[in-house]
């Protein structure tokens, strides 16, 4: 081990390792956006509010009322699903036959209404749940248990979603639909109910999110312009509605962010990392897995 | 829109009599504020409307107004030399981001999305060299010891109104001329069916191109001007995905189909902003983007093609509501 650590600068080790675990989390929220666009055919722009709503939810939980963790955070979750429940009730729906760039809008519509309701609800203050989990350390490199603990969920979440959609009958349904949405209602299939259950999923998948990440960052109405559109671009990367390429981006973006910020600032990391994004689209428009037509 | 509708002279002479006649100075300024960001909006719409929907706007604007300003701060020069030179900037910059996604059909969601990763990157480019362009504490023109002229820096707000209609009026002009020409008919058919368009023979790329570079162009010229005017910028208020998605959401509310639209678009939104501000101060922080996402939603449910938009729609053929 101590001949394998001098090979390697450690601080490259550690920001390897680091890209990894920011991967895991950046995983965690392509899939949530993936699921919508792959069964839904939408994208909702306003993803990362859901999870700024998620992040206050679980501040207000357990910082503000006590509730104990093990129950705030099935709370947050539940919280963010009916939210997600909601907004394909309340504007996806009445537009799932217009022009998909008025989809985009409406979400986007959305973005500005979560963050206002933030700020005019919860103020411009940064809040955090004031626990400081301790950090880890092996040899010279430093790694914080949030960030491990928010892997293992992100993968755990992911996992649990696997055997939801491959397992189970809905989940069976959910694909299928997913495939073909004209011929299934012809099948006899609820399309209506499938899509509700998934943007609840979907929602779910971000209240997870949310409370992972309110553990290691402060929370503002704002926060969701700072991972929002990293999130996209993982999505569009790995294909939108690719599952594993959306998994692989976020691994391959997460790194770029990691090293980029490692030799210079965190904001040359994510120009990297959205110039990165630009000459794939170029090579590969259909996403990373996309095979050529 | 028609150049030989006397009543369109009439309320352009209106226009341009207004300041010499009322100078209240605050109304001035958001009458300003109203014209730069209409033509900014007019510059999203050109390309918009043919549904070219570009998220990267807040990037043009931002390449616009900062070449300007840095130019001028760290090697003097004007911003009559500087505003062609961020033009050029903002320009190669959409050929640069356009080019390919034209080349290989990149369109819809994949396009806005690729436009919204440029946005991004001029916010974080601004973000990152700090020592230059003061980051997200934002950047001031140096004030000018010389000519008010040469510097393009001027005090009163009568002058700045009457350049910001003359761009304003500009950016119309332009749209009329797009209208009436066969890059309109081109773009439409695109917009309908690109295989079916390009089979008639049309250049799909290099006409998609054209309307792109124009739109960015005056984005970046909006941006410019709006940097010398409020002598102030931040990454958040020229640059960046929440500019873009100001830009959008202005333009669908007004409608993006009619050449008034997004003006439209820009008056209810300021006059919103401002009202809530001085009705309600700092306790409004926050409204006027709520008011703002719950009407962009209402709209793209119920009226797609914007207020104006609708509006004369009814006018021209009552019987049809």
């Amino acid at each position: 081990m101590e001949a394998f650590l001098e090979i390697f600068d450690v601080f490259l080790l550690e920001a390897i390792i680091s890209g990894i675990l920011l991967g895991g989390v950046l995983a965690l929220l392509a899939l949530g956006l993936n699921l919508i666009f792959g069964v839904i055919d939408v994208t909702w722009i306003c993803y990362a509010e859901l999870i700024m709503i998620g992040m206050y939810g679980l501040y207000y939980f357990y910082a503000v009322y006590g509730v104990p963790m093990w129950m705030a955070v099935p709370m947050c979750i539940v919280l963010v699903a009916i939210l997600g429940l909601l907004l394909h009730y309340l504007v996806i729906e009445p537009l799932l036959d217009a022009a998909p760039i008025n989809q985009l809008l409406a979400t986007g519509g959305v973005l500005f209404f979560l963050q206002s309701f933030a700020t005019v609800a919860f103020g411009i203050d940064f809040r955090n749940l004031g626990i400081r989990l301790p950090v880890l350390a092996i040899g010279d490199m430093h790694f914080s248990y949030a960030r491990l603990l928010a892997f293992l969920a992100a993968i755990g979440g992911m996992v649990a979603v696997y055997l939801f959609m491959t397992r189970t009958y809905t989940g069976t349904a959910i694909r299928a639909i997913a495939q073909d949405r004209h011929i299934m209602p012809l099948m006899g299939v609820d399309t209506r109910r499938l899509y509700l259950i998934t943007s609840a999923i979907g929602g779910g998948l971000a209240g997870l999110a949310a409370c992972l990440l309110v553990l290691q960052y402060d929370v503002h109405p704002f926060v969701g312009l700072s991972f929002g559109p990293i999130t996209f671009l993982i999505c569009v990367l790995g294909g939108l509605g690719n599952f594993i390429g959306g998994f692989v981006a976020a691994f391959l973006f997460a790194q770029i962010i990691s090293l980029g910020g490692l030799y210079s600032d965190l904001e040359w990391g994510y120009v990297l990392a959205f110039a990165f994004f630009i000459v794939m689209m170029f090579v590969r428009p259909q996403g990373l897995l996309a095979r050529r037509s | 829109m028609n150049p030989r509708n006397p009543a369109l002279w009439l309320v352009a002479a209106a226009l341009v009599a207004l300041p010499f006649v009322y100078r209240q100075p605050y109304h001035l300024h958001v009458m300003v504020l109203i014209l730069i960001w209409s033509f900014a909006y007019t510059s999203w719409s050109m390309m918009g409307r043919f549904g070219l929907v570009s998220l990267g706007h807040g990037g043009f604007m931002g390449v616009g107004a900062y070449t300007t300003a840095l130019l001028w701060n760290h090697f003097g020069v004007s911003p009559w030399i500087g505003i062609p030179v961020a033009l050029v900037a903002a320009g190669a910059l959409a050929l640069i981001v356009a080019w390919p996604c034209f080349r290989f059909r990149i369109t819809g969601h994949y396009f806005a999305l690729v436009t919204l990763a440029l946005s991004g990157i001029v916010l974080q480019v601004i973000t990152a060299t700090r020592d230059q362009t003061g980051g997200s504490l934002g950047y001031t023109p140096e004030r000018t010891k010389g000519s008010a002229l040469a510097a393009l820096q001027f005090v009163d707000k009568e002058t700045w109104y009457l350049i910001a209609l003359g761009v304003w009026a500009a950016g119309l002009a332009i749209w009329y001329l797009v209208d009436r020409s066969m890059l309109r008919d081109a773009l439409e058919a695109i917009s309908e069916d690109e295989d079916a368009a390009a089979a008639a023979g049309i250049n799909v790329t290099a006409e998609k191109l054209k309307i792109t570079v124009l739109s960015a162009l005056m984005t970046a010229l909006a941006g410019a001007i709006y940097c010398q005017y409020q002598m102030f910028i931040s990454p958040d208020t020229v640059s960046g995905i929440a500019v873009s998605l100001q830009m959008v959401f202005a333009a669908v509310v007004g409608g993006i189909y009619v050449a008034f639209g997004p003006t439209v678009g820009a008056i209810i939104t300021i006059l919103l902003a401002e009202i809530l501000r001085i009705g309600f101060g700092t306790k409004a922080v926050g409204w006027d983007n709520l008011v703002y996402g719950v009407l962009l939603i209402v709209f793209i449910i119920f009226l797609p093609k914007g207020i104006l938009g609708s509006l004369l729609e009814r006018l021209k053929s009552p019987s049809k509501h």
